[in-house]
């Protein structure tokens, strides 16, 4: 499929633990198509953040390591790059915006430094020509007075003003694909609107695909063309936006909606919740791995882990029960 | 008749931090205006949602509502007693029956005590309770909260973070107390995890008609639980109505822009939504601005915003506002 930009194949992740080796991503396969924002779902510890930190190889090593997979990138595959080559990547091509605006920027830098850096690296730019791009940068994600602020310090800006300092950072190559992981989870309400209202702006002006990392259905509604779901680093359920919403397959995907109170509810309902707790694998189980929580299972669930399969134009699920019925597929 | 119902009623609760310069002789420089006059009621067996943003003052009126924090001025009569004016004993004894559950189920259990130690230590503190009716009054509670009673000789690092907010509700529910503040019991849970401790919570609600003040950002979780809902912005209560009302009919600008900014998790619901985006950040409560404190960031401020206090009046019966322009 050549009109894939980021083409991720069968990618497992594994961390050394003490008490045995966690797989924390079994064998997760997507694309990425040019301009297309894709969202990535679920819950602490499912391995959405691992999977996008595998593709960049920004897992540390030990303890993590990227057990197999392929992650194609423009033709290239980033996990057999060289240190130097995926270097060029890193920033350049693909960046990412972290969760806690708080403690990802360095608090002893000013955000001029911080903002030129890969400017200087990637671009070659010289310092003073790398200053006034990064003004440019903190304009365009809207933070007032830009040149000013740039010998300003971390501390000196509220936490969705650094978020924005961090996406301007993430822009600053004029990157391909733009990785955010839970940037907004941190931020208020209001803030995040805030956000989420200049990430889509700057997509649409900038025209680069996303990969947007959240535990929110409701952030990645308004955000994103297609969902990832995924659970125990398995992705359980795939599809377009509004394939998903309309017609939630998956019996995980169908808890996480049901514990989600609505704003636009009628009356009272008690909330569906999901009892029990996500699982930490030691090994590949050999059976869904949700079945323990599941109200749907069968026997089979017990004995056999269901592979992703296509249920209907763009929407695939991995599970043995076809949930709308209650009964096998 | 509805004046013996009431459980709580806060009367222009003013709570302001000093700022002090100076190492030896310390000067004040200025105050924290986190919570400045705020006045509501709570009826026995209801919930009353408090949300607003960080910063707001929620949390601060949570814990003066509670004498965590003595407030500046103002009253807050609790059961036909107001706590202001207690202290020491009679303070001590009144405390028994309002507690408290905490936000960060990691940082508010002593990691060196016993889930036992945790949940019974109040009835030792407070000797209701025998030392050998101790160990049943734990397992009851555990049980209650849908722990296995058995857990009590285990430690907090040995439980996910839903258990750990089971074990403070637990906790909470010792005393057999009549009010409890959440500050936000459910804003470090995963989503699946969320779902269980608010039902948790509701059930227990009925069973034992508790009263609680839910303090939170989230305002769809709020609106849930909630009967009434008060919005707060920076230390002053903005609006204050029934929760159906609120959400359908918002008269203030700042809880229609609050409404706006919450994503629905339907993409064909979303994207026929009118948004309206705040610009900026919230002031600092150092040095609020003049006026209504919302006006800085208000879509429809006027010049009279700047000059006066909006007045916190009924516009509709039950429905509290404070907003110069609001009809």
């Amino acid at each position: 499929m050549p009109d894939l930009l980021l083409d991720v194949q069968g990618l497992e992740t594994q961390f050394k633990t003490p008490d045995g080796i966690v797989h924390a991503v079994n064998g997760v396969s997507f694309g990425l198509k040019e301009g297309e924002t894709l969202g990535l779902v679920g819950e602490s510890g499912c391995g959405k953040t691992v999977t996008m930190l595998s593709v960049l190889r920004l897992i540390p090593s030990p303890p993590g390591k990227i057990a197999a997979g392929k992650a194609f990138f423009l033709g290239q595959d980033l996990l057999q790059a060289s240190n130097e080559e995926i270097r060029h990547v890193r920033g350049a091509q693909i960046s990412m915006v972290f969760q806690d605006p708080m403690t990802s920027l360095n608090p002893v830098l000013t955000i001029g430094m911080q903002l030129s850096e890969s400017l200087i690296l990637h671009l070659g730019m010289h310092k003073q020509r790398a200053l006034e791009r990064a003004a440019e940068l903190l304009e365009m994600v809207g933070i007032p007075k830009a040149k000013d602020r740039l010998s300003d310090y971390p501390h000196q800006f509220s936490g969705g003003m650094r978020q924005r300092v961090m996406i301007a950072m993430a822009l600053s190559c004029s990157p391909q694909i733009l990785i955010a992981d839970e940037p907004t989870t941190a931020l208020d309400v209001t803030i995040q609107a805030q956000i989420i209202e200049l990430v889509k702006r700057l997509r649409d002006e900038l025209g680069m695909a996303i990969v947007w990392i959240t535990h929110d259905l409701g952030v990645v509604a308004g955000m994103a063309q297609r969902v990832l779901v995924m659970y125990g680093g398995y992705i359980i359920e795939e599809a377009l936006v509004n394939e998903l919403y309309s017609n939630l397959q998956h019996p995980y995907t169908i808890g996480l909606m049901g514990s989600l109170p609505r704003l636009d509810e009628e009356g009272h309902h008690r909330l569906v919740s999901i009892d029990g707790q996500p699982p930490i694998l030691y090994e590949k189980p050999n059976h869904c791995p949700f079945e323990p929580r599941c109200t749907y299972a069968i026997e089979r669930c017990k004995n056999e882990n269901p592979p992703l399969e296509m249920i209907a134009q763009d929407h695939h699920v991995a599970c043995w029960v076809d949930t709308k019925t209650g009964s096998a597929r | 008749m509805a004046e013996d119902n009431v459980i709580l009623r806060v009367d222009n609760l003013v709570k302001h931090f000093p700022i002090t310069r100076g190492i030896v002789f310390q000067k004040q420089v200025g105050a924290v205006h986190a919570v400045d006059g705020i006045s509501f009621v709570i009826k026995r067996g209801e919930t009353l949602g408090l949300v607003g943003e960080s910063g707001c003052g929620k949390s601060t009126t949570g814990r003066t509502v509670l004498q965590l924090y003595r407030p500046t001025s103002g009253s807050v009569v609790f059961d036909g007693v107001d706590l202001v004016k207690l202290k020491g004993e009679d303070l001590r004894h009144m405390r028994r029956k309002m507690q408290m559950i905490f936000q960060d189920p990691y940082a508010s259990l002593n990691p060196r005590m016993t889930v036992g130690e945790i949940v019974g230590e109040s009835l030792v503190v407070h000797k209701v309770a025998k030392k050998n009716e101790i160990e049943d009054r734990v397992a009851n509670l555990l049980e209650l909260v849908g722990l296995n009673p058995a857990f009590s000789s285990r430690y907090p690092h040995e439980f996910s973070g839903g258990q750990r907010q089971r074990i403070g509700v637990a906790r909470a529910l010792a005393l057999q107390p009549a009010l409890i503040v959440c500050d936000e019991p459910i804003s470090a849970l995963d989503v699946s995890i969320q779902a269980q401790v608010v039902n948790l919570l509701e059930d227990l609600q009925k069973q034992f008609n508790l009263t609680y003040l839910f303090i939170a950002h989230d305002l769809s979780m709020v609106r849930h639980i909630s009967k009434q809902v008060a919005v707060m912005y920076l230390g002053v209560l903005v609006e204050l109505t029934d929760r159906n009302e609120l959400y359908s009919q918002p008269l203030h600008p700042y809880t229609q822009a609050l409404l706006s900014a919450v994503p629905i998790p339907d993409p064909v619901a979303d994207s026929k939504r009118h948004r309206t985006i705040l610009e900026g950040d919230v002031p600092s409560p150092v040095n609020p601005p003049s006026g209504c404190r919302f006006r800085t960031r208000c879509p429809i401020a006027e010049a009279q915003c700047a000059e006066s206090r909006p007045e916190f009046r009924e516009l509709r019966p039950g429905h509290f506002v404070a907003c110069h322009l609001a009809k």
